[in-house]
């Protein structure tokens, strides 16, 4: 065996535990972003018989004849195993056409008894809506065993009855704004980070040496003080009783409490204070191992103090910068505890909406439909670094 | 003209300071309130709250699990990181950037999306609401910064020894566990401290894996948050903020021995 795989060996044991327990279920849990699986069991005539219909007018009697006789079965079912398939595939194409929620169910409850008439009129007779052709593109679309629904529901985009895509209704446009929103606040969080992290760099690389422990500590107590206890320190200074308006009100500066939590600025404070020891840290590294003779040399050559930071410190501690604002950036795209406890409404991130779609409605696609956008985002920013500093210059803090 | 931008930078960085301190240090004070406000004047001091966290069927059960989990999970991925970092550093083999982005994945993917894949693969191994499965989720977070740390332990090592070792007849584990891993030892400590601080702080793979009867502190207080705050969870808060301080302190000692 020589050297080469040897040494490979004694990675792979570390190798083999993140495929198990990390790469493989991100990599089925983001499939599911294309999965098709709840329609398909419940009504396979109904999706077969849809197959050669070309999405203009109503398809062919066989369809209507399919989904009762394909309720009916499932009905059965649902009876004997006291499963929810009727309940999940309704779920499911309530999310592409709103209606099906009642309507299949109804439609099931309704054709388990006698019918009279043909199939297509007993269909109408049930619903109305059975005699239009939107639940049947969206029955066709959830077919499965695979679709870019999802994909495209988080760019709010949606295929129509032809197949051709366009954009998704008003109201359930709503994650470009989300997604703009998150890369809002990260990019704020980022550069606000930076304009406090840097001069506090600056001051901890240039300060008398016997100080610089303190400095240090001052960065490094917060920085491996739990999340959980900084976002809770926030929430008790801010909250309506809490320490902050009990002082305002203590000086007689108001009246009555002012709402200083559930928005943006509670939760872009809170982000600051939480990530700005990232920035710090890989600067004061970058700037530590700065040749300050440099700055010395431009400055005994005639530049002002300004030009020698500009032109010298500065660019030299660029890595260290780039390196601050790729950790914060990043961590801030996944943000969760933070804004759901500190943030309003209107002010949650993706992964609020991850973590809402796979815990409340049981949405598995749409999460992993989200999460692909998120990873997509650290992706970019991550190939962006790469490209402009690359990784080989990054220094441990 | 200096002396004053030099003045203004201090007042700035020690105003930053401030920032990032007094937060938590404001509010920790509260958690010896005899009464039971989240604000100042405190109308008397009591330990009440540190009887409350001591005495309730939850929060001290939670402290322990978190410990329990953090220990074993820092032991898991410091041990497989310390074997990946040593690989690492020995050889040039196919596919190392590959394996080497595969291995530092968990540092820069968002600990949510983690949180639901595991709850989905899990969900049928019978791994969620069990201490295990919790276990794999903070080691897989953990091992990242065991792998860095090591990796910059090693740096400072030199390989030449590995090779007088192998001269003098040792074989190759008996020169690692002799010759190399004392000397890395710092390093592989501090790592390991980073995997259980990692563990202690995290919250969204406990709250979508962890079923009742492994409840950890910060899910506990995360749970005391979004529902009414308690002055118990100041307490809690200030027994966390221990922790961080005494895991802070330990690396602190690793590195000067460094």
């Amino acid at each position: 065996m020589s050297a080469r795989w040897k040494a490979a060996a004694l990675v792979a044991p570390l190798l083999l535990f993140l495929l198990a327990v990390f790469i493989l279920p991100i990599g089925a849990f983001l499939l599911r972003a294309v999965q098709e699986s709840d329609v398909a069991p419940v009504l396979p005539r109904t999706v077969s018989a849809l197959a050669g219909w070309d999405g203009a007018g109503l398809p062919g009697n066989d369809a209507f004849a399919a989904v009762i006789e394909d309720l009916r079965e499932a009905r059965e079912r649902d009876r004997a195993a006291g499963g929810g398939e009727i309940a999940r595939a309704s779920a499911r194409l309530n999310a592409d056409w709103p209606g099906f929620r009642s309507l299949l169910p109804m439609t099931a409850r309704r054709v388990a008894q006698e019918l009279e008439g043909a199939p297509r009129e007993a269909l109408a007779g049930i619903s109305e809506d059975w005699a239009t052709p939107e639940p049947w593109a969206a029955i066709r679309r959830a077919g499965g065993p695979v679709s870019d629904f999802n994909l495209l529901a988080v760019l709010d985009l949606k295929r129509d009855a032809a197949g051709h895509i366009a954009a998704a209704p008003p109201d359930q446009a709503i994650f470009r704004g989300i997604l703009w929103r998150t890369l809002w606040i990260g990019a704020l969080a980022t550069l606000l980070c930076l304009a406090i992290g840097y001069p506090l760099a600056w001051l901890i690389a240039t300060a008398p040496p016997r100080l610089v422990p303190w400095l240090l500590a001052g960065v490094l107590l917060p920085f491996w003080t739990s999340l959980i206890v900084r976002t809770a320190a926030w929430m008790v200074l801010l909250q309506r009783e809490g320490v902050l308006n009990a002082a305002l009100q203590a000086l007689r500066l108001t009246s009555e409490p002012l709402p200083l939590l559930f928005n943006r600025g509670s939760v872009l404070l809170a982000m600051v204070h939480i990530l700005l020891p990232f920035m710090v840290l890989p600067i004061y590294a970058s700037l530590k191992a700065l040749d300050w003779r440099l700055p010395r040399a431009a400055r005994s050559l005639g530049a002002s103090p300004l030009r020698a930071f500009l032109r010298v410190s500065l660019p030299l501690s660029l890595p260290g910068v780039g390196a601050g604002c790729l950790l914060v950036f990043i961590q801030a795209l996944g943000f969760y505890v933070t804004p759901a406890l500190l943030g309003g409404a209107n002010d949650q991130m993706l992964p609020y909406f991850v973590a809402f779609y796979a815990s409340r409605t049981v949405n598995w696609g749409m999460a992993a439909a989200l999460s692909c956008l998120i990873l997509l985002a650290v992706a970019v920013i991550l190939a962006v670094y790469g490209k402009l500093i690359g990784f080989s210059r990054m220094r441990p803090a | 003209m200096i002396a004053t931008s030099r003045l203004a930078l201090w007042i700035f960085g020690l105003l930053a300071l401030v920032f990032l301190l007094a937060p938590v240090l404001l509010i920790l004070p509260l958690s010896f309130s005899a009464g039971s406000f989240l604000y100042y004047p405190l109308p008397g001091l009591s330990f009440r709250w540190y009887a409350d966290f001591w005495t309730s069927g939850f929060w001290l059960p939670a402290l322990w699990n978190s410990l329990r989990l953090g220990t074993v999970a820092a032991l898991l991925a410091g041990v497989l990181g310390t074997l990946a970092a040593f690989g690492l550093w020995r050889g040039n083999f196919p596919g190392q950037r590959l394996v080497m982005a595969v291995l530092l994945a968990p540092m820069v993917v968002p600990v949510v999306i983690v949180a639901v894949a595991l709850l989905l693969a899990f969900g049928p191994l019978g791994l969620t609401n069990s201490f295990l499965g919790l276990v794999l989720g903070h080691a897989a977070l953990g091992a990242p910064f065991v792998l860095v740390t090591v990796l910059a332990a090693l740096q400072q090592f030199d390989a030449v020894q590995l090779r007088a070792a192998a001269a003098c007849g040792a074989s190759p584990l008996r020169a690692f566990l002799r010759v190399c891993l004392p000397q890395i030892m710092p390093g592989v400590a501090a790592g390991a401290i980073f995997a259980f601080a990692t563990s202690l702080d995290e919250v969204v793979v406990t709250l979508f894996l962890a079923g009742p009867a492994q409840r950890t502190l910060p899910r506990q207080m995360f749970s005391g948050l979004n529902d009414s705050i308690s002055l118990t969870i100041m307490a809690a808060a200030m027994v966390m903020v221990l922790l961080s301080a005494l895991l802070l302190l330990a690396v602190t000692l690793l590195r000067r021995k460094r």
